[in-house]
């Protein structure tokens, strides 16, 4: 007892942790990256390496030839562990550099057509090759959400209930279901502007942001109703238990405690397979074309749309009409990243990972 | 109340049609399946009204399965099945023009993990059932007050009942399971090891719980724990497997059971010298 109480009167602790790696040592392993990244910039310069890849794969080298430099200082283990993680390091750096490229690329070339009124408004007044401070792409832009709208309308009800027959009822089709939904996966997205286009732009006689909508709900579909399956997959089936045995019916216990479980998941799957279909362009060509003026009316003829928007620019083929393709680029990939961010956040708050945490 | 309580397979026969009708859960003859494998062989048990019944044996020899064929819930596996029959107040459950999720309304289920409906409030928990098998119900306000009390909870909870059911403890959330068991009304719960997940303290709070629930309800518990059998159950059935299917050694008064069985194999389980 006077013991336990000593100790705990004498306790001056400080907060200290034993385990971490110190300022000095993370400073100079920085400053080895750092050194490695520029001779390997040098070295495209200097031997056959060339772009980014070139560079990685000479950051790669150079990483390892000083792994196996310093590789007599070390046990075996150590330095097997010293390569590996060299090799994985190299490797994760070498996924990024595209991914960077692209970015760094749009931003770099999208920048300089932005004015606020690129945002507002439309090219009825102005030609691809004007410049730069009239003009806009507010119309595509008004385009594609109308047409991602439509797309989302019909594909996540279909897509939550194809997710539902699958995981809940799991019925006698199961199989079938699945097969068909994988398959859609692999369905060209130009095939599903041609279906399109031979069904409602042919009956309707006029290209129109209804078909594109459609268009984009068949690309859409098999990847709202594959996330819905993987989340209403995690969903424990002790809550479904639950669900039964207080007396309640398969359908209502999916509607009301399956679902609302999985609702922060059901929203992301409906924004991956918006972040899926924002940036197609084929079927879009071949069933809401592209105009320049806003169309508020998705059956009132072409509609623009950024992707197609993007194009026309692009086969116009001057300085500035090239200049704003990449601005509606950019536009296009911050809306995407946009919709991420969105996923993120509610994927954040869901029920299930509240829970999970609880209980770490 | 004046014939045996409870009457194992050994024990008197039940002449169906002769005697009034049993008030309370009775199995007659009852077997259970998974595909091939027999799980559970001829249990003959009777439940009497407000009593709690404790299910003890070692693991393995049927009786989560025993307890499930109660409400079945059996059924939700694909490959199960079944034999005999299991009359709740004289009637057979498993009738064909009963519905299975009227049983379970009138029987009750807690399970061994508590399960709160993670996307629910904990006041929303306590109705779901209300909700879910879409009862009439207007006062649910009381029926929330009145069900977290009488499963012990209330005190804790009355100034959160809008947080979420999974930001409970352990100990809480299978009150509030329990809670929400209650809600709709049952005439008998069923609990499959309620308390194997959680501390002593609320061990004892759950106890307390089943006892005053005795008064209302009948209660048929499974547990692993001969101590809390012994605390809780008025009676006690013991289950027993040599390889192959689960079996009813014995079935008595809780206080026969623990110090003068019929059976040896009794007497070993309950002094803990084996299982």
């Amino acid at each position: 007892m006077s013991t336990v109480a000593s100790s705990s009167q004498l306790t001056t602790a400080e907060p200290r942790r034993p385990w971490a790696v110190s300022r000095s040592t993370r400073l100079l392993g920085f400053g080895r990256i750092l050194a490695f990244a520029i001779a390997a910039f040098f070295a495209t310069i200097f031997t056959p390496l060339a772009n980014v890849d070139g560079w990685a794969v000479a950051f790669l080298l150079i990483n390892l030839a000083w792994v196996i430099g310093i590789a007599s200082k070390l046990g075996a283990k150590e330095r097997r562990d010293a390569v590996l993680r060299v090799v994985i390091t190299s490797l994760a750096v070498l996924a990024f550099v595209p991914w960077l490229s692209i970015l760094v690329t749009v931003i770099l070339k999208g920048y300089r057509a932005i004015y606020p009124g690129y945002f507002v408004s439309d090219m009825r007044t102005s030609t691809p090759d004007d410049e730069l401070n009239i003009g806009g792409a507010g119309h595509a832009i008004v385009g594609s959400l109308i047409m991602v709208a439509i797309a989302t309308v019909v594909t996540l009800p279909l897509g939550i209930l194809t997710g539902i027959y699958l995981t809940e009822v799991r019925g006698r089709l199961t199989f079938l279901v699945r097969f068909i939904v994988q398959s859609m996966a692999g369905v060209p997205s130009v095939v599903a502007g041609l279906f399109l286009f031979a069904t409602v732009v042919k009956s309707m006689g006029q290209y129109s942001g209804l078909a594109g909508g459609l268009a984009l709900a068949v690309l859409m579909l098999p990847t709202v109703s594959r996330t819905a399956e993987e989340v209403l997959k995690l969903v424990p089936d002790d809550i479904r238990s639950a669900g039964y045995a207080l007396g309640a019916r398969q359908w209502r216990t999916a509607l009301l405690v399956v679902l609302p479980t999985v609702r922060a998941g059901l929203s992301t799957a409906a924004i991956l397979g918006v972040a899926r279909v924002i940036g197609e362009t084929a079927p879009l060509l071949l069933t809401s074309l592209n105009t320049n003026g806003f169309v508020w009316n998705p059956i009132g003829g072409t509609v623009a749309s950024l992707p197609t928007y993007i194009f026309a620019m692009f086969m116009y083929g001057t300085d500035y009409s090239n200049a704003r393709a990449w601005t509606g680029s950019l536009v296009l990939l911050a809306l995407v990243f946009f919709f991420f961010i969105i996923a993120r956040r509610l994927g954040n708050k869901s029920a299930l990972k509240a829970n999970a945490n609880r209980r770490k | 109340m004046t014939q045996t309580q409870i009457t194992t397979s050994q024990g008197t026969n039940q002449q169906s049609g002769e005697t009034s009708k049993f008030i309370g859960l009775e199995t007659q003859g009852v077997h259970a399946w998974f595909g091939k494998h027999h799980a559970l062989s001829n249990v003959s048990l009777r439940f009497p009204e407000r009593t709690v019944t404790g299910l003890i044996g070692p693991s393995g020899c049927g009786k989560s399965t025993f307890i499930r064929l109660l409400n079945r819930m059996h059924e939700f596996i694909p490959s199960a099945a079944m034999a005999g029959s299991v009359l709740l107040n004289g009637s057979d459950i498993y009738a064909p023009e009963e519905d299975p999720a009227m049983i379970r309304l009138k029987v009750g289920m807690v399970f061994q993990k508590p399960n709160p409906f993670p996307a629910m409030t904990i006041r929303e928990n306590v109705l779901a059932g209300i909700r879910l098998a879409h009862l009439k119900r207007s006062n649910h306000d009381e029926i929330v007050e009145q069900c977290l009390t009488r499963a012990g909870l209330w005190k804790e909870v009355k100034d959160r009942l809008q947080a979420s059911g999974g930001s409970l403890s352990g100990g809480q959330q299978q009150r509030l399971c329990i809670a929400r068991s209650l809600a709709v009304e049952p005439q008998v719960l069923l609990m499959d090891e309620p308390c194997s997940a959680l501390d002593p303290g609320s061990t004892l709070r759950i106890e307390e719980t089943i006892k005053e629930l005795a008064e209302k309800i009948t209660v048929i518990i499974v547990t692993h724990n001969m101590q809390q059998a012994s605390r809780v159950s008025d009676y006690c059935a013991f289950f027993l497997t040599d390889g192959g299917p689960g079996y009813l050694v014995e079935a008595d008064a809780t206080r026969k059971m623990f110090t003068n069985p019929t059976d040896s194999r009794t007497a070993d389980y309950v002094q803990g010298k084996f299982g």
